[in-house]
């Protein structure tokens, strides 16, 4: 009970501190000599004080502390310590808490770190920052506050849904908000850096480090949700368009543009108009996302819990940044001067501009697909759903010519010199496309589109890779950064064209057989854990080359809440994932037998960490390495 | 080197023989595109609820009457509404939907490509 | 000009979103099949519950009186509380209830029946569940008010005092 009444109170000062914030910085912006240390204690004592609210949440977990309406909901004596602790932000008011974390925290280190900036700018980006922090303090307070008393205290708690007892989901909030959070700072400083008319080659120098790492943890990020999906989900898949996943697609197709678009502006003053707009973006998707999960508004297997009132006040608060937004840039952004003379279609900055195009065509798509829905219904009243198939049937198409484009666009400077470099670019062109046709002859239907889209990865693969090895690159974490995008393409290309599944219903002590496959249902094992009931079934899988697997999938029967969920047995090789799943059949005494080959899984997971990799590696690229 | 590239990439894919469960292409191509009812963000093909187990049943034994894909979407439709398939049809609601994405990616060819035109003069 | 225009044209934009996305909360996510009423019954065959033969739905609903068509299980927990209801109305004159057993055990659905007494004048039995998703019904229970061969009302989810009221009130 203490802990949740120190959290509350710090809540409070802290939203005090904004205000106070808020004042000191205007009077010092207008004042504008030197800093006021001041801001530097006040910003640093704002986020001491939201830690110090985390913690108590944290620790009123741990000690399931049932008092608290927010533990009560999500919690139980019976969960590992490890998740008891992971449950503070594995629910709606809990994750708004780290979201206030990661906002405090980052205009800290943007404090901190930034030295040789202008003090206005500074100040401007702490003005703003403090807008969203005080939104959000507001929000949590009025709305969603993680410390309500109920009295009498409950003897036990709801618990946790069990399929959130997962490490990958553990750590998946924490580092998704380091994105997508993160990208506030972005934000605030784009529309300081507009105000001041501060959009310039130095300014891109300064942001990029930070418009980096946003990137590098919103991927990752992306990538732990998706491996969760995969492992724990049990229908093998990792990506299937629902709506929260979208939701967190956008803001990194927005922030991937972004990082091109700023490369660019670190040398050359052009593309100011791109970068602003995209900075807005970023974040605006990321509050939109927050908008969409959280109102009930769209209909996913895992939004939080529903409240129109929560959705009303992150719409008002939501669409206000965006009217302060779009103001700014109205009325204070002068776009650069065309600077004709020095101006060669085949620059670098021709290709990130058709880099933007289609990245801007994909963000469209996955946007319009996501909200159309919603648009429709208050239209028509009429429901229609939008899922995978739409989305591919939009995308696929674009990535050939964006796979082609990615492969030849780095390496423009040099096309028009070397002749051995254009000897290359065709004969990888070739290969990719004989090779292709080879491979997809063999398994697939669609022959032509198939050929063609695995021929654009295998080009962008084959050149990314010759120019890692013979050292031809402007930039190796470019370099490997698309490596990595080619590797996933191709990844995830061959995945769906080979993988293969068999569906049957078997009894202990069954088999299936088909031509190639033998599955022989042995038996089962049951056992009593700490908070579930446990039923083993091993199978014994034979293959056509006489290879024999054990795998054993489980079923978990719980009692807090009571439900039963399904945990697949995958054996991973670097080759591909063989995946079994057992579902009980109501009233009945056969088990559902799903199994599936998966190849180039892990691929997939690895191709998105090279990814990430190239981002890392060029936020510690040292300055005299430029 | 390269052709040594080429005859191990060649090898490793006919390898993949022995990877084969086994294939239902137009049964999962349609269970993929129906939405449970139940569970309402799985599509048919991943659910295990008792209603899509139904209607696995109930898909198959259309194949086996001869219907066509559409003739299933349709007969799904009329008992569920369109909501019930996730490849959305073009029809007069949708066309915006459909229609919309492509319609950005031309006009922002075409600022693109006018650009062009006025840097170059 | 040009310059005054699109920042307006854009602003307006984003009013008319807002404007959705608030109309939009009002709407919940959770999607209900519609209704469709006065909607002829599907056709189908299916097996008899007790006697194993087949029917026709073009001979199921012959009488001039009203059918109330109910799907249950015995694994069904709100079809427990229903059932007492049903009973009810199965003295009803003017009314006929036949059921739809709904993926279940012939053991466990008679001895549902021999606990909680038998309603049903005909039985359905449908063990893989098609013949109810040829009704249009997702789950269970579920229940259909026919006269004519025509649908007049759908109730999803278990019937209370309050729809069996109606559904006397209709039939009168």
């Amino acid at each position: 009970m203490l802990y949740s009444s120190i959290g509350y109170y710090a809540l409070i000062l802290g939203l005090g501190i904004s205000l106070i914030l808020v004042y000191f910085s205007i009077k010092n912006f207008q004042n504008s000599s030197t800093l006021n240390t001041k801001i530097l204690s006040f910003t640093f004592l704002q986020f001491f004080l939201v830690v110090i609210s985390f913690v108590s949440l944290v620790i009123s977990f741990v000690l399931s502390d049932f008092s608290n309406e927010t533990v009560f909901n999500n919690s139980h004596t019976t969960k590992p310590l490890f998740y008891k602790i992971a449950g503070t932000w594995g629910n709606h008011e809990g994750s708004l808490l780290l979201w206030l974390l990661v906002l405090t925290l980052f205009i800290l280190i943007f404090f901190l770190k930034t030295k040789n900036q202008p003090l206005k700018y500074k100040l401007l980006t702490l003005i703003f920052q403090q807008i969203i922090i005080i939104g959000f303090f507001l929000f949590l307070i009025q709305t969603s506050n993680p410390f309500n008393f109920i009295f009498p205290t409950p003897e036990e708690g709801m618990g946790l849904n069990p399929i959130l007892q997962d490490p990958a989901l553990a750590i998946h909030p924490p580092i998704l908000y380091l994105g997508y959070v993160g990208s506030s700072i972005i934000f605030s400083s784009a529309l300081a850096a507009t105000y001041l008319n501060l959009v310039s080659k130095v300014w891109a120098s300064h942001i990029k480090k930070w418009i980096i790492a946003s990137w590098v943890f919103l991927t990752l990020g992306i990538l732990l949700g998706s491996i969760w999906a995969y492992y724990e989900l049990g229908w093998g898949g990792f990506w299937f368009w629902d709506p929260v996943e979208n939701v967190s697609l956008m803001p990194w197709l927005a922030l991937t543009t972004l990082l091109h678009c700023i490369i660019v502006l670190e040398k050359k003053q052009v593309l100011t108009s791109w970068v602003i707009i995209l900075s807005i973006s970023t974040f605006t998707l990321s509050m939109c996302g927050t908008f969409l999960v959280r109102s009930g508004i769209l209909n996913s297997v895992h939004t939080f819990a529903n409240d129109p009132e929560r959705g009303l006040f992150i719409l008002v608060f939501l669409f206000s940044l965006i009217f302060i937004s779009l103001f700014i840039f109205f009325f204070f952004h002068k776009s650069s001067p065309n600077n004709s003379n020095s101006f060669f279609w085949l620059s670098k900055e021709t290709s990130i501009i058709i880099n933007n195009w289609f990245m801007m065509y994909f963000l469209s798509v996955v946007l319009i697909g996501t909200i159309y829905p919603i648009f429709l219904e208050v239209l028509s009243s009429q429901k229609i759903s939008v899922g995978p198939p739409f989305y591919h049937k939009l995308i696929i198409p674009f990535l050939i010519p964006f796979l082609m484009a990615m492969a030849i666009g780095p390496k423009l400077k040099w096309i028009k010199s070397n002749i051995v470099d254009k000897f290359y670019l065709v004969l990888f062109f070739a290969i990719s496309i004989v090779l292709s046709f080879l491979i997809v002859k063999k398994f697939s239907t669609n022959l032509l589109i198939n050929t063609i889209l695995v021929s654009s990865a295998l080009y962008l693969f084959f050149i990314t890779l010759r120019d890692f090895f013979i050292r031809k690159y402007s930039n190796i974490s470019q370099n490997i950064a698309h490596f990595g995008f080619s590797l996933l393409i191709l990844s995830i290309l061959l995945n769906n064209l080979f993988s293969s599944e068999i569906i049957t219903n078997l009894k202990v002590g069954e088999t299936f057989t088909s031509s190639k496959t033998k599955i022989v249902f042995k038996n089962i094992n049951q056992k009593q854990e700490k908070n579930y009931k446990s039923i083993i079934a091993n199978f014994s899988i034979e293959n056509i080359n006489e290879t024999i697997e054990d795998l054993s999938p489980e079923l978990r029967i719980y009692n807090q809440p009571n439900i039963v969920t399904s945990e697949a047995d995958i054996k991973t090789t670097l080759l591909s994932d063989k995946f079994i799943v057992i579902n009980i059949v109501q009233n009945q005494d056969y088990f559902n037998v799903r199994y599936q080959v998966k190849p180039f899984m892990l691929w997939i997971w690895i191709s998105v960490i090279l990814i990430s990799f190239g981002g890392l590696l060029s936020f510690f690229k040292r300055e005299h390495e430029k | 080197m390269k052709i040594f590239k080429l005859f191990f990439i060649i090898y490793l894919i006919s390898s993949f023989n022995n990877l084969e469960a086994s294939n239902d292409d137009i049964k999962s191509k349609i269970t993929k595109n129906l939405r449970c009812l139940v569970c309402q963000g799985q599509s048919v093909y991943d659910s295990d609820s008792e209603f899509a187990i139904s209607m696995k049943i109930l898909v198959d034994k259309k194949l086996a009457e001869g219907f066509s894909e559409i003739q299933i979407y349709d007969f799904f439709k009329e008992r569920y509404g369109e909501w019930i398939l996730y490849d959305p049809e073009l029809n007069k609601n949708t066309y915006i939907l459909w229609l919309l994405p492509i319609l950005i990616f031309v006009i922002g060819g075409a600022i693109i490509i006018k650009s062009f035109i006025i840097k170059k003069n | 000009m040009k310059n005054k225009l699109l920042p307006i044209f854009i602003t307006l934009i984003f009013i008319i979103i807002f404007i959705f996305f608030y109309k939009g909360l009002q709407n919940t996510s959770i999607y209900t099949p519609q209704t469709k009423i006065s909607n002829k019954i599907p056709s189908f065959k299916g097996d008899l519950f007790y006697s194993d033969e087949t029917i026709n739905s073009s001979n199921f609903f012959k009488s001039e009186k009203f059918y109330l068509l109910n799907v249950w299980s015995s694994w069904c927990v709100p079809c427990r509380k229903e059932h007492v209801l049903l009973m009810d109305l199965k003295e009803v004159k003017k009314l006929k209830v036949v059921g739809i057993n709904y993926k279940d055990k012939k053991i466990n659905a008679e001895n549902f029946l021999s606990e909680l007494g038998n309603p049903y004048e005909k039985i359905i039995f449908d063990q893989e569940g098609i013949i109810a998703i040829e009704w249009g019904a997702y789950g269970v229970p579920e229940s259909f008010l026919i006269k004519d061969e025509v649908i007049i009302k759908r109730y999803i989810g278990p019937l209370d005092k309050k729809l069996t009221e109606e559904i006397k009130s209709i039939i009168k």
